[in-house]
């Protein structure tokens, strides 16, 4: 084939794996490959959670995301101004134009705090927080540090998040963290969320909220965040509810990259970009395929997720040159480990149709889904290394495959 | 799911009394439910709430969710909360004659 010119949008979990993927897949007389992100900066975003508890600091969760770029590929530090779809172009804030003959959106989301009323107001970063991003996790653990008990209120504002575990595993470790500081009793920790359970799927929610009760962590559900007094610690509802708190933990609302809402086409109205769930390939252009976070699709914005994706997305790329059908072979499929406390951890393992369920991942031999182990927090914590070392050079990790599989799950055919 | 009569009509629910078919609905239906659910009456900024879930989920197969409402329908969110109390995207959709919407993942 003549040589081809592919742009990945985003240096980021899902830009990276997929730029080394392909890189692997062409040689440099078949593609060139050009990555583009606003900064240097690859931040393993698992780490967060740890963050304020003292467990991992910043430094350690940062690396260059030039560095993980396999030789080459291109990097460009910039920020996207536009895409013209039309004319297979994109657009750099310096004024570069990047021709494409593949274009891939990974650029994932940006939080927005400002969008909910009052939350970036006073009291931002002093009684309310955010662990979503380094500097807000940094700050946090500094006021957890000096916190010495009262309300500590745990919110998620609305759906999408990124992780929607991570909020979940943020309050059991604040229950674990207070217990070790000796100051659980004088806490009231409160967990609200707009979902009508602690989770959003029904089995692995009943076994969240048993361990929310057994943690003594009230649970308040349908709860619409819509206004935050930092000053006054008051978190209030569109429906009139109020949430008093000492320390405020929130999960703000999500959006696209800022540049998609400046793309004709491109994105739907809160900037996620409409993707075949299936392919990865988007409805806008043949020739532009988007994973990760960045996507609409209705599945957990989770790094497994973006992982299982690109795999799927480097072969619908090679298809796509060549002329052949796209494989449909994206099912969904998610993992996560549940950091729960207490040196213990969860797993659950679902796609678009089976829901988490009980069992072992990935065969009966492997690791207890859905229940506490030792086991599971040793998975998550010798993740950091997989993820610097396999998956982001896009080497392909046995028993971790794009299709979800059912061998070790127990079925249940009914459920309440 | 389960056959029920609304306004004289018989048509198909779930559970929580959605429609499961968004033909077997009429503006009588709309009106029923809504005072079911404590709307005595479905005012112009109703309808536009309705109409709009009703024909975006038609058209793309989802209804959507409260944000984009209050993004798209040119009703804003507060103003969702006090046509539509407790859960405005449920609500409307049930009024609408539209399945459930799906809570994100």
């Amino acid at each position: 084939m003549s040589r081809k010119r592919i742009v990945v949008l985003g240096g980021g979990t899902g830009g990276t794996m997929t730029a080394n993927r392909l890189r692997r897949r062409f040689d440099e007389e078949e593609a060139e490959i050009h990555v583009v992100d606003r900064d240097d900066r690859h931040v393993y975003q698992p780490g967060l959670l740890f963050v304020p508890f003292g467990l991992a600091r910043v430094e350690e969760i940062v690396r260059p995301r030039r560095r993980q770029l396999r030789k080459g590929v291109v990097f460009h530090e910039n920020e996207v101004e536009s895409v013209w779809v039309e004319r297979d172009e994109v657009l750099l804030d310096d004024g570069t134009v990047l021709p494409y003959d593949v274009l891939i959106v990974a650029t994932g989301v940006r939080l927005q705090p400002e969008e909910t009323e009052g939350l970036t107001g006073p009291g931002w970063n002093e009684r309310a927080f955010t662990f979503y991003s380094p500097d807000g996790a940094a700050q946090l653990q500094r006021a957890l540090e000096r916190f010495e008990g009262g309300r500590l209120v745990v919110n998620l504002v609305d759906m999408p998040i990124k992780c929607p575990v991570a909020p979940l595993e943020f309050a059991f470790l604040a229950d674990w963290y207070l217990r070790e500081r000796g100051i659980r009793n004088r806490t009231e920790l409160i967990y609200s969320t707009p979902l009508d359970a602690a989770f959003t799927k029904p089995i692995a929610s009943e076994h969240l909220a048993g361990l929310l009760s057994e943690r003594e962590i009230e649970l308040v559900t349908e709860f619409n965040a819509g206004e935050v007094d930092g000053v006054g610690g008051k978190l209030v509802s569109y429906d009139g509810r109020e949430l008093d708190f000492d320390l405020l933990v929130t999960v703000p609302l999500h959006g696209g990259a800022p540049y998609v809402e400046r793309s004709p086409g491109l994105g739907d109205a809160l900037g996620f970009v409409p993707t075949d769930r299936r392919t990865l390939q988007t409805p806008v252009k043949p020739n532009v395929f988007a994973l990760g976070d960045a996507t609409d699709l209705p599945t957990s914005k989770a790094g497994s997720v973006t992982h299982f994706e690109a795999e799927v997305l480097t072969e619908n790329v090679a298809r796509y040159f060549a002329g052949e059908e796209l494989d449909a072979g994206y099912d969904g499929h998610a993992n996560c480990f549940i950091e729960t406390g207490f040196h213990k951890a969860l797993l659950i393992d679902f796609n678009y149709e089976t829901e988490p369920l009980p069992g072992r991942f990935p065969t009966a031999f492997g690791l207890p889904l859905l229940r506490e182990s030792r086991l599971n927090h040793l998975g998550k914590l010798m993740f950091q290394w997989v993820y610097w070392h396999a998956l982001l050079p896009g080497r392909e990790i046995p028993g971790l495959g794009p299709a979800m599989p059912m061998r070790g799950k127990k079925q249940t055919t009914t459920h309440a | 799911m389960t056959m029920t009569l609304i306004a004289d009509a018989p048509v198909d629910v779930d559970a929580e009394g959605f429609l499961t078919d968004p033909e077997q609905w009429n503006e009588a239906i709309a009106d029923a439910i809504a005072r079911e659910n404590g709307i005595p009456e479905l005012t112009d900024r109703h309808w536009l709430v309705v109409t709009f879930m009703r024909e975006r989920y038609l058209a793309t197969g989802a209804a959507p969710s409260i944000r984009a409402l209050g993004k798209e329908s040119g009703v804003p969110i507060k103003e969702l909360y006090q046509l539509f109390p407790k859960g405005p995207a449920k609500l409307a959709a049930k009024i609408g004659g539209i399945p459930k919407p799906k809570g994100c993942i």
